[in-house]
């Protein structure tokens, strides 16, 4: 009978352990509700980045308070919050956080589901996403750094313009929140001076579902859903009316419909390359007495992305990027600097301490991640959630950081295959990496350029965290020194040149009105 | 990917925390153990391939490990292992250090003659933790998944003319949170956070073969089942909350020095026959264990008691 009660015991146990809740809550899962300091109610005035001014798109004047039709949308939202159900609070509660970070967060995740190389084809070639069959394998987009870089900054700089010409109208039409014509309706979401009509909140989703449908056509289904949320969910908090959304979406797909023609033309289409053009750059180094970068994937991959150095960039134009930002030529592949600097990183390479392995997989940010400058807008994202932005500053800030980011990656992509320069794995095959090895050349480093140009412009928008985030972009940078996939010249000459990158988001920054 | 996680249901024939035998009352085995591992296929999800920028993933282990017997009926057990771990191409760098501590109690409540066979009932709890901070989020050459765990085993051993025995468990693993370095991840969602929820598990494992108090010969069929996790998806990197999965079969063999009956070597080879998310580990290993009788009384082999 004994045994019984111990066995009993036993299960009773392996019961209890195993309903241990293990459940991970993700930093922002539970973000309050944003309540601006400053409602920047005239951000109507500020600087768009590609429209002529706030009215080249036209909203119609909203509809009367006293319409029938209003009264119509405000039962609307009275009926769902007779009804509201517990899943449909917490899409409030997830959406009242902020549009912008809501819909930076799930362009994230659409980039880090899409961070991963194809695999090869039989012949040892491989094969290359097609954005017109999306979810034939290998999926479109490879959604790696320079992809990333140049998604962010679209949807960012899309979202704000659609919010300066949204803002415009706001105070054009100064049509109040529903809660405000009708007391009776619940906000279930802050209360706020600013006008309803054209949405925010709907301006942000129509800018970012239209861009993000080009940068992913295979996900149109989630990003549909996720825009359908985010417009019920202020429907049901009562801080818009239908029409207040329908305005906002309007106004925003058209936003991005003009962002998707830049997109279209920007050269990025053609980045990938041929076989005659990486040859080319092998070539070329060889002409200069150079030891050309070589792929070291097995089966060789070819380059990632070797034209992505002429996209068209937001904040300077091609020819300053060559005349100021491409940095100078890295030790010669048989100088002594280049030697000793081999050396260094075989020495990272076999010393390497567990706080140096952390720091290189906290910056490594590598395959199925949001990418380096995912991380850099995560930053961002955390620390704008406690400055308290509005929507369109918000936007704003968001949209200098990524053209920053952008722009930081095609200058380095410009570098990288103007000089084509050896991995130090591949000059030294003893150098074994404690993170994935880059299949594109060493000079400069991408991570370096990032973070220099992430900084600068993070550090201007809250100076009081300035020397945090340079310290963090010396750590990004001086961590692939660590991992033993860059020299020191990389990172040096990547963290200058991201350095100015950013002091042009500053100069932007500085005569954007928003200040 | 691991053959660590699940080392420890593979063991060769001596007296681990998933075999039928028991030390007497003072009596102390403590060996150390050698374990070789390699795989070069592995399985991503559900789908086999080989991946030349890592050619094979070679896993040694060396554990000590020691076996204290309070009573008869109960033993406690431990065990400790430095794992180093290699990849034979591309560029990544190996890591080696010293993984979890295990700690296990094993009690025999039931030890029942029925004729000429013996049938006896265990019940086995214990867990695990890591030692050292190594590198969890590193796979497949992480040493470990960081994971402490804790598990709760059912065994039954029925034995057949003290000579040829047949011993079953069923386990079930609960396996802790872990804590990478990075800031956020992708499983089949982004997660922000540096904690990674890891997936239970649960095991069974059937040997049966020949023993006697100087001989074990066994084969051994071994299945671990991740309770949840993902699948890897196409090319990309395995991460410690896989859903991992690994049948193997194996044969060991264990003797006892007749003229030093304190003294058995041990040896076993074992393969994955089928996984998921995991490496299809070859694993051959060899160990020496000595048993120290604490009380001094005896002098007698105290090797294959059940």
């Amino acid at each position: 009978m004994k045994y019984i009660y111990s066995f009993a015991l036993f299960f009773t146990m392996i019961a209890f352990v195993s309903s241990c809740k293990k459940e991970v809550q993700g930093r922002t899962d539970k973000t309050g509700a944003l309540t601006p300091l400053n409602i920047d109610l005239n951000a109507g005035t500020w600087k768009p980045i590609l429209l002529t001014g706030p009215t080249e798109f036209t909203v119609a004047a909203p509809i009367a308070t006293t319409s029938p039709d209003y009264i119509i949308q405000i039962s609307e939202i009275k009926t769902w919050q007779s009804t509201i159900t517990e899943k449909e609070r917490e899409l409030v509660d997830y959406w009242s956080a902020g549009a912008v970070l809501r819909w930076n967060e799930i362009l994230r995740e659409l980039v880090a589901k899409h961070n991963l190389p194809p695999y090869q084809n039989a012949d040892g070639t491989y094969p290359f996403p097609n954005a017109n069959n999306p979810l034939a394998y290998p999926q479109f987009p490879f959604a790696n750094p320079p992809y990333a870089a140049r998604a962010y900054a679209y949807v960012s700089a899309a979202q704000y313009d659609a919010l300066v010409a949204a803002f415009h109208y706001k105070k054009l039409y100064n049509r109040p929140a529903p809660y405000k014509v009708d007391a009776s309706i619940q906000s279930l979401i802050p209360q706020s001076d600013l006008p309803s009509y054209p949405s925010e909140d709907a301006v942000v989703a129509g800018a970012a579902s239209e861009m993000m449908k080009l940068l992913f056509p295979g996900d149109q289904d989630f990003i549909q859903q996720k825009a359908e949320e985010h417009k019920r969910a202020r429907l049901i908090g009562g801080a818009n009316v239908r029409s207040d959304l329908e305005a906002g979406e309007a106004l925003g797909r058209q936003v991005a419909q003009k962002f998707i023609v830049r997109a279209r033309g920007d050269r990025a289409g053609a980045a990938a390359g041929t076989q005659a053009q990486w040859t080319q750059f092998e070539t070329d180094a060889v002409a200069k007495g150079e030891t050309p970068w070589i792929s070291l994937d097995v089966p060789k991959r070819p380059p990632m992305l070797p034209l992505f150095g002429k996209v068209k960039t937001w904040l300077f134009d091609s020819l300053t990027m060559v005349t100021t930002l491409r940095p100078s030529p890295p030790p010669s592949t048989k100088s002594d600097q280049f030697k000793k600097e081999t050396e260094e990183i075989l020495s990272y390479s076999k010393n390497i301490t567990r706080e140096q392995i952390r720091i290189v997989h906290f910056w490594a940010d590598g395959v199925a991640t949001y990418t380096p400058p995912g991380h850099w807008n995560a930053i961002a994202a955390d620390d704008f959630i406690s400055q308290r932005f509005s929507e369109v500053r918000w936007a704003r800030n968001m949209a200098l950081l990524n053209m920053s980011l952008m722009d930081a990656s095609v200058a380095c992509w410009d570098a990288k295959f103007f000089y084509f320069n050896p991995r130090p794995s591949q000059v030294n095959p003893e150098i074994k990496t404690t993170t994935g090895l880059p299949n594109f050349p060493s000079y400069t480093s991408g991570h370096s350029t990032f973070s220099g140009a992430a900084s600068t412009i993070l550090g201007y928008l809250i100076p009081g965290k300035k020397d945090v985030y340079e310290a963090m972009a010396r750590e990004a940078s001086i961590s692939r020194m660590y991992g033993a996939i860059h020299y020191r010249s990389d990172c040096e000459a990547g963290l200058i040149c991201g350095n100015k990158v950013g002091a042009y988001a500053i100069q932007r920054a500085q005569t954007d009105g928003a200040q | 990917m691991l053959l660590i996680f699940i080392s420890a249901s593979w063991r060769s024939s001596a007296q681990t925390d998933i075999d039928a035998i028991m030390m007497e009352k003072n009596a102390f085995c403590a060996g150390g153990m050698y374990t070789y591992s390699t795989w070069k296929n592995y399985w991503e999800g559900t789908l086999k391939r080989n991946n030349a920028n890592i050619g094979s993933i070679t896993t040694q282990m060396i554990g000590v490990m020691g076996n204290y017997g309070v009573g008869k009926k109960l033993n406690l057990l431990f065990n400790i292992p430095y794992i180093t771990t290699k990849a034979s191409a591309g560029t990544l760098h190996g890591m080696s250090g010293v993984q979890d501590l295990s700690l296990m109690i094993k009690y025999r409540p039931i030890n029942k003659k029925i004729g000429d066979a013996r049938l006896a009932v265990f019940g086995i709890a214990g867990g695990s933790t890591p030692l050292t901070n190594y590198v969890a989020d590193f796979l497949p050459l992480s040493i470990g998944s960081g994971s402490t765990t804790a598990m709760a085993r059912l065994m039954l051993d029925y034995y057949y003319n003290s000579k040829w025995f047949a011993t079953a468990s069923a386990t079930y693993v609960y396996r802790s949170n872990i804590k990478i370095d990075r800031t956020s991840y992708y499983t089949d969602e982004l997660i922000l956070s540096n904690e990674v929820e890891m997936p239970n598990a649960a095991t069974f494992n059937v040997r049966a073969g020949y023993r006697t108090q100087w001989w074990i010969a066994e084969a051994v069929f071994n299945n671990w089942t991740t309770l949840g996790g993902f699948d890897m998806t196409r090319n990309n990197m395995p991460f410690p909350s896989n859903r991992m999965n690994a049948t193997s079969l194996g044969i060991n063999l264990k003797y006892v020095l007749k003229k030093v009956p304190q003294l058995s070597l041990t040896g076993g080879v074992n393969q994955i026959i089928a996984g998921r998310n995991m490496g299809q580990s070859l694993t051959a290993n060899g160990g020496v264990f000595y048993v120290f009788d604490l009380a001094r009384k005896s002098t007698k082999s105290n090797h294959n008691k059940q």
